[in-house]
């Protein structure tokens, strides 16, 4: 499935040349731990004992096989699980050190402070470009004085605003998928979330709008925690301060080993690990 | 320099084939005329079938000494297949027809301005018109759907966005309801609300019968629309923070609109030509009736089925003269919905 051209010292390379730097603590964002999650649809156990922190302002990437339980690690990490009937979870996820699982905690603050990216855009169709950046303000009934200013600076740090800034009028769906994708950015931006979960946000794009995402994510890392699913495993070299490795052996998804982007893929500790980053399986 | 070649179609017919297929085309009608005039079929569907017949086997024929059996087999299947089409179109056809040519003589410029209060269904078509029946339908299909698009557009989000213990019975019943003969729903009325309450006739009790018919219709309408809505959406706007309830009014009722006015006119369609409820509930007044909650409120169908009652040909010209009207104003309500929509469309592009 993988590549089984990309030697082990190439990824390598990238990662201690990229991003692979470990964020001084005092970085903006806010930290996120995860204790003994587990999540279940159904009577299928899909996840079991996921032990994960993220530092503030760091970047994470998670890779893996698909089907390890990737995708539903992160959204059990800002309360999306509990959308799907018959999902099931067990375990706390603390943010700032709070249970965001714990009784009386208002969910849907939790998803404001705890943004997220979908694999595919999805532009709100029924509004304009500026409409839909402004849109989770509006959801969340937030009242803000500068809607403009807070438009193009949401836009500029989403790598959008020089490509629209002459058609906020134009409707969402008018945009190319890259551009549809950053719009989707920006629109979490918008509400000022402290971290952010991107569920393979480029796994629809070219190679250019994909470079130009993974410029935005390590902008975007100076002030908020980041969170990437990722099956490119040049992307999680590329952006990622840590990155965690998933896998499947037939039960529910665990994590087999997380550590420093550069360490993942020059000496990994786990031969699982080796094996699927060097394109052996997976 | 390059040359630009011309934009041809090659795939399009050459003209001689062209020429071979209007021939086809001709002597399939003369062999029809020929065949009505000699044999003892007659009438126009003697000429429909026979030229269509003798068409479908000509063009076999022709398809099968140019290019083989599988190509006479193809015209033939593509003769039925038009055949089905025709057949479908052709009752539609003839009823728009039938009813603009008898209805056209009737059609005055009193007849929008006077009602029937100072005159009676059998007078010269001079005296009295239509305007009491075109203002009381429009009164009860404004009711109508006053009542019953809130009620079916919720009971149609509680089926896709709630999706509660309930959703399943729910279903069902709105099934079920959308089969309810016209009639029972205006003796239900009759007998839970006029006897029992209101105990005289008005309009506003017609449109609680044509409500009860136009629920089902909007429902199951909007719950398909709003089915095709991505979940996609939905998560979008939980993850950012919002309420099922903001995110449904803000995203997924939007996204939905155009499906929505769609349920609405097709709600409308059911309901404007309904008479057996309004028989039994309105009174079918004769005059102008600016009041729907009481006295008798007339309507276009209890006018044409009173006209026509009446029996004399001024009576039966009125009945045609009120179905063209009847025809027209569905299709006004029609052409409106479909401009609004596509006038949102255009915007959005």
């Amino acid at each position: 499935m993988m590549n089984a051209t990309v030697k082990p010292s190439s990824l390598a390379e990238v990662a201690s040349a990229g991003a692979g730097r470990i964020p001084s603590a005092g970085a903006l964002g806010s930290g996120l731990e995860t204790r003994g999650i587990h999540a279940w649809f159904g009577k299928n156990h899909v996840l079991s004992d996921i032990n994960l922190d993220f530092a503030a302002g760091s970047v994470t990437a998670l890779i893996g096989p698909s089907g390890c339980g990737k995708s539903t690690f992160i959204r059990t990490v800002n309360r999306m699980h509990e959308f799907i009937p018959g999902a099931a979870m067990a375990g706390e996820v603390l943010l700032d050190g709070k249970d965001i699982y714990a009784p009386g905690v208002d969910v849907t603050k939790i998803r404001l402070r705890i943004g997220m990216v979908f694999q595919k855009p999805n532009p709100f169709p029924s509004m304009t470009i500026g409409e839909n950046v402004l849109s989770g303000l509006k959801l969340a009934q937030i009242k803000v004085s500068k809607k403009d200013d807070l438009l193009e600076e949401c836009l500029e740090r989403a790598g959008l605003w020089n490509e629209v800034k002459d058609r906020l009028d134009a409707f969402g769906g008018s945009l190319s998928g890259g551009q549809q994708q950053r719009l989707c950015i920006a629109r979490s931006l918008a509400v000022r979330p402290e971290v952010l979960l991107m569920d393979e946000p480029c796994s629809a794009l070219d190679p250019g709008s994909t470079l130009r995402i993974e410029d935005t994510i390590r902008e975007l890392s100076d002030s908020m925690t980041i969170v990437i699913v990722t099956h490119n495993m040049q992307q999680a070299a590329r952006v990622s301060d840590y990155t965690a490795f998933f896998l499947s052996e037939g039960g529910p998804g665990q994590m087999i080993e997380v550590a420093p982007t550069s360490e993942i893929f020059s000496r990994p500790k786990d031969e699982r690990t080796e094996n699927y980053v060097t394109g052996r399986f997976g | 320099m390059t040359i630009i070649p011309k934009p041809a179609k090659p795939w399009t017919s050459t003209p001689s084939a062209r020429a071979k297929e209007i021939t086809l085309f001709l002597g399939s009608i003369l062999l029809t005329v020929i065949v009505v005039q000699v044999t003892a079929f007659k009438g126009k569907l003697a000429y429909f079938f026979i030229f269509f017949l003798l068409y479908a086997l000509t063009t076999a024929i022709f398809q099968y000494s140019a290019r083989g059996m599988a190509a006479a087999k193809d015209a033939l299947v593509k003769a039925i297949v038009v055949l089905g089409a025709v057949v479908t179109v052709l009752p539609i056809a003839s009823i728009i027809f039938t009813v603009a040519s008898k209805g056209l003589p009737g059609i005055r410029p009193g007849l929008f301005t006077n009602d029937m209060s100072l005159a009676t269904s059998t007078d010269p078509l001079t005296n009295g018109g239509l305007l009491h029946a075109i203002t009381g339908t429009l009164t009860l299909v404004s009711i109508s759907l006053f009542l019953s698009v809130p009620i079916g557009i919720l009971t149609a989000l509680y089926l896709t966005e709630i999706k509660g213990r309930f959703t399943n019975p729910i279903r069902f019943l709105v099934q079920a309801m959308s089969g309810v003969p016209s009639i029972v729903a205006g003796l239900f009325i009759l007998s839970a609300v006029l006897y029992p309450i209101t105990k005289s006739y008005s309009g506003f009790m017609g449109a609680l019968a044509l409500t009860i018919l136009m629920i089902p219709t909007i429902t199951r309408t909007s719950e398909e629309v709003l089915l095709l809505i991505p979940n996609e959406l939905r998560e979008a706007g939980v993850a950012l923070g919002g309420t099922q309830w903001r995110t449904v009014a803000m995203i997924v009722l939007p996204a939905a609109r155009s499906g929505l006015v769609t349920a609405m006119i097709l709600g409308v369609a059911r309901i404007s030509g309904e008479t057996a409820p309004l028989l039994l509930l309105t009174g079918g007044g004769d005059k102008v009736n600016p009041n729907p909650f009481s006295g008798s409120l007339g309507s276009l169908p209890y006018y044409i089925w009173k006209s026509f009652n009446a029996g004399s040909p001024e009576a039966i010209t009125r009945a045609w003269a009120g179905l063209l009207v009847l025809l027209v104003v569905v299709l006004i309500l029609f052409t409106l919905a479909r401009l609004l929509t596509n006038q949102k469309m255009k915007a959005r592009k």
